[in-house]
This record gives C-alpha cells, structure tokens and sequence, in this order.
C-alpha cells in the first residue's frame, strides 16, 4: 500500500519530524490560496503514484497565487507514466544548503530492518551505492527491541556528519524508523532532508509503503489519511478486464484466481499458481507468444469460477485461443478446471477443440480431466511433457489458426 | 540419509482442525510420517483422523518427544504459534501461514536464531524426504507425491512450493530421484535461505547435486553466489529463474509476496549474471534441469 507524498508527510508529521509548510489541493483555485497563505515563493507537486514527477513536467515552481494557480491546472491535467494525478501539493519552496537520504526497508538477507543513510541526497540511491560507498551507510536493527535512537545515530554517524547536524538528522531518522515499525511499512523514506541555509534540517520529499498484510492494523491512521480499506494502488491502475477478474474471484470462495493482469496479446492464459505462471508467462514470451494477460490460478478453484474466467479472457478483444496450463499440482483437482474452462468455452460461443490451444495440468484427478477433454477434442499433455513443451505447442497452435 | 527430517523424526500441527490442516494430516499419515497429533486452542478431547488434539504446544513435549512443528493457522495467529513451538523447545519449525507481515517474521526468525530453532517458510509447503517421511503439505495427497517425488540423488530448494513439485517430478521422470526437497517459502523474509541450507546438503552423502527455482526480489542468490564462493563447496547447482518479464515491469507485484522488482539488484538478469558468475548453472527452460544436472554430474 503505497502512500502518496502529502499522506506520507502526513505520517511523518505525527512522528515529530519537522516539515516544510504545506497543503494538498485539488484545483487550481485552492492551489492559489494555498500560495496566498505560504506568502512567498512555493513549489507545486504533483500527487501521482511514480517516480521522475519532476522529469515528467510534475514539479514546478511559482511567486505567486496567480503562477502557483496556473501550474496547478497543468500538472492536475498532466498524467505521469499512465498515472493521473489525485492533486497537488503547494508548498513553501525554501533555499536548500545540503540535501540528505534517508531510508528504513527490510533486508531479507540480514532477516533484520536496515537504515540506508546518505549526505548525498537527491539523486537516485542505487547510483550513490555504486559510484560512492564512502557516502552511503547501512546499519541493521531488531524488529524485536524497542528502537533506540543510538542506532539512527550511528547510521548518520557513518557518513562522516557530526556537531549539530548529527544530533538533528538522529532525532529525524529516528522518528523515521519508528514509524515504519510501529506502523508496520515496507518501505519509509525522506528524499531529500533538506539542512536550510538558517541551519535547521527538515524533510522535503517522502515515499512510504505500508504493508498490504498488515494494513488491517492500522485502520486508525488510514482513516485518519482517507484512505480506503479496499484501495490495492499497484504500479498502475486496473483496467476493465481487472476490474471484471476481481469480481469473478471474490463471486466464489472456493479457489483463488487472482492478480489477473491485462497485456495486449493474443493468447489468453489461465496458468497457476505463484511460480508456474511466472515459469509459463516467459515460458509463452520465449517461444515467442503474446499474452493477453497474466494470471495465478490456485487452490481448488469450482467449476464455475474456472469457467467464468474462461469467458472473461475469451472475451477479450484480440484473444484468438487460450492455453490453460499450471506445474504438477497437488491441490487442484485436474478434472474440475477441465470440466470449468470446456463449459466457460461453450457459454462464450466457441468449440473447445478450437479455442483451447493446450491444457497442460498434471495432478490429482487427472484421469478424470483427461477424459473430458478427449471427448471435447482439446489438446491435452501430461506431465512427461514440461512446461516450456507445452507453451512452445500453444504459441505454435495459436499461430496456426492466424 | 536426508537433510532436516528423516523416517523417524515426529511432529504437531498447530491448527490441526483447519481445514487444510485436517487434509494436510491425511496425506502426511496416508505417506507414513510420524505425526503425533495436533493443537487447536479450546479443541483439547476431540481427534483429527484418530490424532489427539490439544489445547497447547507444551501438552505433547511434556510427554514425548517431537522433532518438528507444522505451523498452520490464520495470519493473525501465526507469529504466536510459532514463538510457542520455539518455547516448548521444538527444534525445526515448518510455517505454512501466508500473508505474515514480516515484522512479525522478523521477530520470530530472530528469537528462533537465539534459541536454535530451525524455520523453514513462512508461506511454504513444508519439506519431504522421498520413501522417508514429508513435513507438511507437499506433493498433496499420498498417491500423487509417491509419484512426483522418487526417492534419489538431487536436493531441491524453491521459494515457490507448486513449483517444488514440479521439479521434482521432473527429476524423478528422468530418473535421478530426490534426496530431500525443501518448499523455503515465498515470503520476503524467510527462516531458511538457499546459502543456509547448502551446508546441509553438502554434508549429505546421499545428495550428489541441487537444483534450485527462484524469483525476481530479494537478496537470496547473491547470499548463496557467496556461500559457494566462501565454501569450497564441490556439488553442482542448477538454478532456473522465472518471473524474466517482470524485469521490465518494475513496481509490480506478481506471484509471492517477496517477488517485486524495486531495483536493479532485485532483476532477474542481475541474479542470473551473479549466479553464473558463482559457477551455478542457470538453466534457460525449466524443462532443461535434469539434462543440465546430468551433465554436470558427468552422466
């Protein structure tokens, strides 16, 4: 669950870090009031979902409420990596003497939370990390123990910073870390803290993730934010077609059908589970296929949420056949998703033997699945033949008919 | 011999009347493991397939010896069951439970670390050594594991369980069996990593090579590039890596929950480079891990 920036300073707000003035409008008149009010020279921000805002034209600076009103009404127009903007952020544009990185993530390997500190702010990260290791620290700590702030300090400390400067961005990385602990985040990060030519160092840019699996818990601050329980805020917005799937798996308990994801190919998928359609969805591109879309069937899906899937991808416009193939499985009964994709053929108006470019699912029951298919005519292969086979024999199949 | 369990090693299930536990007890019974029962808070008295139930962990260590736990409850229970498995003094710890958020697991692994417990998961399907005994749900019901998974020479790791199966079936179809196949989970941050258990399998006469499936996110092949590099360890590896579309979609979430691309390190061209740098063969197509093993076997 990834949080805008004025939802994220927001969050950073209640931690006592200490930000520059501000407001969240949604329309150009309430960006010039918010100039009015911040009196001085401000920066507009779009509030989009993606990075490179200020490369996209999403950042821009104005004197004055009319100049604030009139880039307002640009960026609130101006869609960034496919993402419309939710509005924009008016804020007091202040003199910049050093700019700062500041992050709190997990790291998998250590299995702990790392702090990522750097004096060299503003630029992307993973360049810092390549071109100057000296700048850029990483100290770990347990999730375990309550945070301690010796532990922001040495991750400051580790870049060389010292007087005052130690004691202020220790107190900010801090509230950062216990942030993302106690509000169960992904991801927190202040880029850039800013020192003032007045020597006072605040927070400028801000990016938090919460985990999607915990934001149960914090119900309290998401309501706090606006934010609702449903919101997913993926990379990208849902299409239709995602939209529909969604509606299909939460029809019917029984099974998972999920993540459908929308491509512009021409083979539709019904693959399962997490790493079989990984495997088959480059498995389909290597042997040259085209996609219509991703998706992760799993469980023991019914008959009906496997066919009604079925006529959602077959009726997606450019989808000429489906292949509807998963890794040996253990769960899933093979004849119920034989039985489900054959009936969600015929209810979509098309003949089996012909939109079924190959089903390939080895597993329990597959006797059974076997049988149906056979008396359908759809091309079927068990589990002596491996999964690149069986993607090879779609893209082939599909290409056949076109 | 096999790594982590063996035909004699005993075990629980937390969340032994779930539903997918109860059918998880089945197959693990109907495959000739040592299950001894189960816990379900306020269920002590009842029986899962003849199975006693309990009320708490500590009701089967107080009075018999148990090797391992199958952790197989909701969420919102699982970090408790797992830290109760750890103070009953349980040594290998197996977490089924999805959607942990890794705070929690962070604590857990963390605790299980100072106290010498072994966690394989969370979000797994457990471990298996073939004609031995399973752990957990792995390979499903009894008849089809017998047939994917032939006991053999080759260990598995994958952080996807489906895909665990998948290999090993593979594996057994070309004849060269598995030793042991460890389901490590999907998760972000998991109990057992790939660099971990390699000193396992290296110290396993029986395993004569690995195969191992992998995703984009995380760290965890360069943690085992480095692992063979420090170890001297002789045993070849073929590892395959899914998920290459993902590359250019970076943000997305697909698959498990560790598997999003958030930088260049976390790309599967990254991996694959680091691995093969590593002298781990990285095979293009999933189909191609027994043929790959056997040449490196020198078969």
């Amino acid at each position: 669950m990834r949080f805008y920036e004025f939802e994220s300073k927001q969050i950073l707000k209640k931690a006592g870090i200490p930000l520059p003035k501000s407001h969240f409008c949604k329309t150009a008149d309430q960006a010039a009031a918010a100039a009015f009010e911040i009196a001085g020279p401000v920066v507009i921000k779009s509030q989009v979902l993606s990075g490179g805002r200020m490369k996209a034209g999403g950042v821009k600076f104005a004197d004055s409420p009319g100049e604030a009103a009139e880039h307002a009404r640009a960026i609130l127009a101006l869609p960034i990596n496919g993402l419309m903007p939710v509005g924009v952020l008016v804020e007091e544009k202040r003199a910049i003497a050093q700019e700062y990185f500041a992050a709190v993530t997990w790291d998998g390997r250590a299995k702990k939370a790392v702090i990522i500190f750097s004096d060299m702010g503003g630029i992307d990260i993973e360049e810092i990390a390549e071109k100057h290791p000296e700048h850029l620290s990483r100290t770990h700590f347990s999730a375990s123990r309550p945070f301690s702030d010796y532990i922001a300090k040495n991750a400051v400390a580790g870049v060389g910073v010292t007087g005052n400067d130690l004691n202020a961005l220790t107190r900010i990385v801090a509230g950062l870390a216990r942030t993302f602990l106690d509000r169960d985040m992904t991801l927190a990060e202040i880029n850039p803290i800013g020192k003032l030519e007045d020597g006072s160092i605040i927070a400028l840019d801000a990016h938090m993730d919460m985990e999607s699996e915990a934001a149960r818990q914090h119900l309290d601050l998401l309501k706090e934010l606006g934010v609702g329980p449903e919101e997913k805020r993926q990379a990208r917005p849902p299409t239709q077609f995602e939209i529909d799937a969604e509606k299909v798996d939460s029809a019917d308990t029984r099974g998972v059908a999920g993540n459908l994801t929308e491509f512009d190919g021409n083979l539709g998928l019904i693959i399962g589970a997490g790493g079989g359609s990984l495997t088959l969805f480059d498995a389909v591109r290597a042997a040259g296929g085209r996609p219509a879309n991703y998706c992760e069937i799993g469980g023991n899906p019914s008959v009906s949420k496997a066919a009604n899937l079925t006529k959602l991808i077959c009726a997606q416009p450019g989808v000429e056949k489906i292949a509807v193939m998963m890794n040996v499985v253990s769960n899933t009964r093979v004849d119920i998703v034989a039985r489900g994709v054959v009936k969600g053929c015929i209810e979509a108006g098309f003949d089996p033997a012909e939109k079924i470019a190959i089903f390939r699912i080895p597993g329990s029951w597959e006797d059974e699945g076997f049988a149906i298919l056979k008396k359908y005519g759809v091309p079927y292969v068990d589990r002596t033949v491996s999964m690149d086979e069986a993607a090879r024999m779609a893209v082939e199949n599909t290409k056949k008919k076109a | 011999m096999s790594i982590l369990v063996d035909k004699d090693t005993t075990f629980i299930i937390q969340g032994i009347t779930g539903r997918e536990a109860v059918t998880m007890a089945r197959e693990c019974l109907d495959y000739g493991a040592k299950l001894l029962g189960g816990v379900t808070p306020g269920r002590k008295g009842r029986e899962v397939h003849g199975l006693p139930v309990e009320d708490n962990v500590l009701a089967f260590t107080s009075r018999t010896r148990v090797d391992a736990a199958v952790v197989s409850v909701p969420p919102g229970f699982a970090a408790d069951a797992v830290l109760e498995a750890i103070d009953a003094g349980i040594k290998l710890i197996v977490c089924v439970t999805e959607r942990i958020p890794r705070k929690q697991v962070a604590q857990f692994v963390e605790y299980a670390a100072e106290k010498g417990t072994r966690i394989i998961g969370p979000n797994c399907l457990g471990v298996i050594s073939p004609g031995k005994t399973r752990v957990g749900g792995i390979g499903g019901a009894a008849e089809s594991t017998r047939r994917a998974f032939k006991p053999g020479k080759i260990g598995v790791m994958s952080r996807s369980g489906g895909m665990t199966v998948e290999i090993a079936n593979s594996l057994s179809e070309a004849g060269l069996g598995v030793s042991t196949a460890v389901s490590i989970g999907g998760d972000a941050i998991i109990g057992s990593t790939y660099a971990e258990l390699m000193p396992l399998f290296d110290a396993d006469p029986e395993t004569e090579g690995i195969a191992i499936y992998s995703e984009p996110g995380g760290r965890a092949e360069y943690e085992l590039a480095d692992y063979m590099a420090r170890s001297g360890s002789k045993k070849p590896i073929i590892a395959f890596m899914a998920g290459r579309f993902m590359d250019e979609m970076p943000g997305m979430r697909f698959g498990h929950a560790g598997t999003i691309v958030e930088g260049r390190a976390d790309t599967t061209a990254s991996k694959i480079a680091n691995l093969t740098a590593a002298g781990i063969t990285v095979a293009e197509k999933i189909g191609d891990i027994p043929r790959l093993l056997n040449e490196r076997l020198g078969k």
